[in-house]
């Protein structure tokens, strides 16, 4: 057997389901926003028309979906960066030279990350809770107004993105922190004989050296974060009044709750775009800001 | 004046204090789960909160294996998630390894396809995927929740990462000496593959075990609920229960958090490697 061959043999079967159940589905998807498949479609396939962008003017022209554009963009763009500060915050202390059991620390603030999303949500649920809660609670000890966190629409958003950060920023600190220890001591070093304070070394050194971390984390959290279902969805079920729908649970609620098929395959390829959009528009930010990426 | 080393013991005591609040902050919400399960039913639910049970019982466990289809679903849970392992070792080690060694047409051309795909979130393909299952009779089966584990472009590439440091001499040598190639990839190259085998697979397990919108899409009878969708839908009818939510909620996030710990090297160094970029 040649090893041109055997490349094929070797390669042949992933390509092939990922062709079968991952691109194809893709285009069908697209395919079908293009129709009007319905709970009658899917009795019987000769009720499906094909019916141009209707799916998508329609959808522009509901409030519920730009209502749950707006709060997937809320969820994104605040909660994005906050979780990536908090990430660059705890790898700079990790990162730090003289503190004591590394390890230790590394794994707790890493451990949110592999819990079950739902089983962690239904915890922050009750954390968030307006009489017992702990959160409440603590905040009611600071002498703070206590917040119905979940059951007002101003704050059920904003409740969501603290358990998001909570839940994923040891992600980015990982690869934060792998960007900090390849920065080479020499440069530190440097500055500190240039008579550079610990906040100028920090900007000057520090940040333009983590500018390709920065980057990274900062699509796969953007990417991440547009696909906003499980938490709605366990904490508040889209609610109070829609303020913490997102575009998946539309998706979701349009395809399998109305079974308007080719209206939920147009929610998702409109989400899709908004993707790419704003993967390019970091990519830009970052070419301008950034050196050598 | 304070000298050098006392500057910096003090430095790294700051820095141990700063840990100390995100140390809080994360495992904080994961000790109060593991304590309230342990309390009597209605106990968390007082003024001011209870941090610790005032006589501990298993009582919530006990209930819920007995009175909800609990043992069930960790069972399903086991299941797929096994399974999607071994199905994801073994279509994406084989390609991850052609791609990085063997030469075949199309390949440079491929990878770069099979790159820039990563980017279509998998939701774009669910509707479509949902309705071929249709098609073929297999909503609410296994191999329905399995077929988005088997073959993953991110599983591809993360062995072909890894595959790209084995020296080629040493498959050209064994070439040499008249080994197929099936041979060569089982004795050779799997061996040297072993660390990032074990990444693959928790990965693989992980991302099954906690999968949530594809299971809830696929799986209609409750009999094959997995255990988030059984959690999500047992939080929506016993929203009192806290107790009985936090056993639940314990039952599903150990055996990850377990996994996890015995393999955080993998685990740790599969995350850099996979965010490199290609």
């Amino acid at each position: 057997m040649k090893p041109s061959v055997a490349g094929w043999l070797f390669a042949g079967p992933a390509l092939a389901i990922i062709a079968v159940f991952f691109f194809l589905p893709v285009l069908a998807a697209l395919a079908i926003s293009l129709t009007d498949f319905d709970i009658y479609a899917l009795a019987d396939l000769s009720n499906l028309r094909f019916v141009g962008f209707q799916n998508y003017i329609e959808l522009l022209q509901r409030p519920l979906f730009w209502q749950a554009l707006g709060n997937t963009l809320y969820f994104v763009l605040v909660g994005a960066p906050l979780s990536v500060m908090v990430s660059l915050a705890a790898a700079l202390l990790l990162n730090g030279q003289m503190v004591r059991f590394k390890g230790f620390f590394r794994t707790a603030l890493f451990a949110p990350v592999v819990t079950t999303i739902v089983a962690v949500a239904v915890i922050w649920r009750y954390l968030l809770h307006t009489r017992y809660g702990l959160i409440n609670y603590g905040l009611d000890g600071l002498g703070l107004p206590v917040v119905d966190w979940l059951g007002d629409p101003r704050f059920a958003m904003p409740a969501i993105i603290l358990f998001a950060v909570w839940k994923n920023f040891g992600y980015n600190m990982i690869i934060l922190l792998a960007g900090l220890q390849a920065i080479p001591e020499d440069l530190y070093e440097a500055a500190r004989i240039d008579g550079a304070n610990a906040w100028q070394r920090f900007s000057h050194v520090t940040l333009p050296a983590l500018v390709p971390s920065l980057f990274l984390v900062g699509v796969l959290t953007m990417a991440g974060y547009f696909q906003l279902f499980a938490e709605p969805y366990v904490m508040t079920q889209g609610g109070p009044v829609q303020s913490t729908l997102s575009i998946i649970y539309l998706m979701y609620e349009e395809g399998f709750k109305w079974w308007s098929l080719g209206s939920a395959s147009a929610v998702a390829f409109i989400l899709f775009v908004f993707m790419i959009v704003a993967a390019i528009g970091q990519l830009a930010v970052m070419r301008r800001y950034g050196s050598g990426v | 004046m304070i000298g050098k080393p006392m500057r910096n013991l003090w430095r790294g005591f700051g820095g141990n204090i700063g840990l100390s609040f995100f140390a809080a902050f994360a495992m904080l919400p994961l000790l109060w789960m593991l304590s309230v399960s342990l309390m009597s039913p209605g106990e968390a639910s007082s003024f001011p909160p209870p941090l610790l049970p005032k006589h501990p019982t298993l009582e919530n466990y006990m209930k819920l294996f007995e009175y909800s289809s609990m043992g069930r679903n960790f069972l399903n849970s086991l299941f797929v998630a096994s399974s999607a392992t071994l199905l994801s070792l073994t279509f994406n080690v084989s390609a991850g390894y052609a791609f990085a060694k063997l030469e075949f047409k199309g390949r440079q051309l491929l990878f770069r396809g099979l790159l820039s795909a990563l980017v279509i979130p998998a939701q774009v393909s669910m509707i479509p995927l949902f309705l071929m299952l249709k098609g073929m009779g297999l909503v609410n089966s296994w191999i329905g929740v399995l077929i988005p584990f088997v073959a993953s472009i991110f599983g591809i590439f993360l062995i072909r990462q890894y595959a790209l440091s084995i020296p080629t001499e040493l498959i050209e040598s064994a070439r040499i000496e008249g080994a197929s190639e099936i041979r060569i990839f089982r004795s050779v190259v799997v061996p040297l593959l072993t660390p990032i085998l074990i990444t693959l697979g928790l990965f693989t397990f992980l991302a099954a075990w906690n999968d949530f919108l594809w299971p809830l899409i696929v799986l209609t009878d409750s009999d094959k609920y997995t255990l988030p969708i059984a959690l999500a839908s047992l939080s929506r009818e016993h929203v009192q229960d806290v107790e009985l939510m936090m056993a639940g909620a314990v039952v599903t996030v150990t055996p990850v958090l377990v996994l996890f710990l015995a393999l955080q090297r993998f685990y740790m160094s599969g995350t850099l490697a996979g965010s490199v970029k290609g």
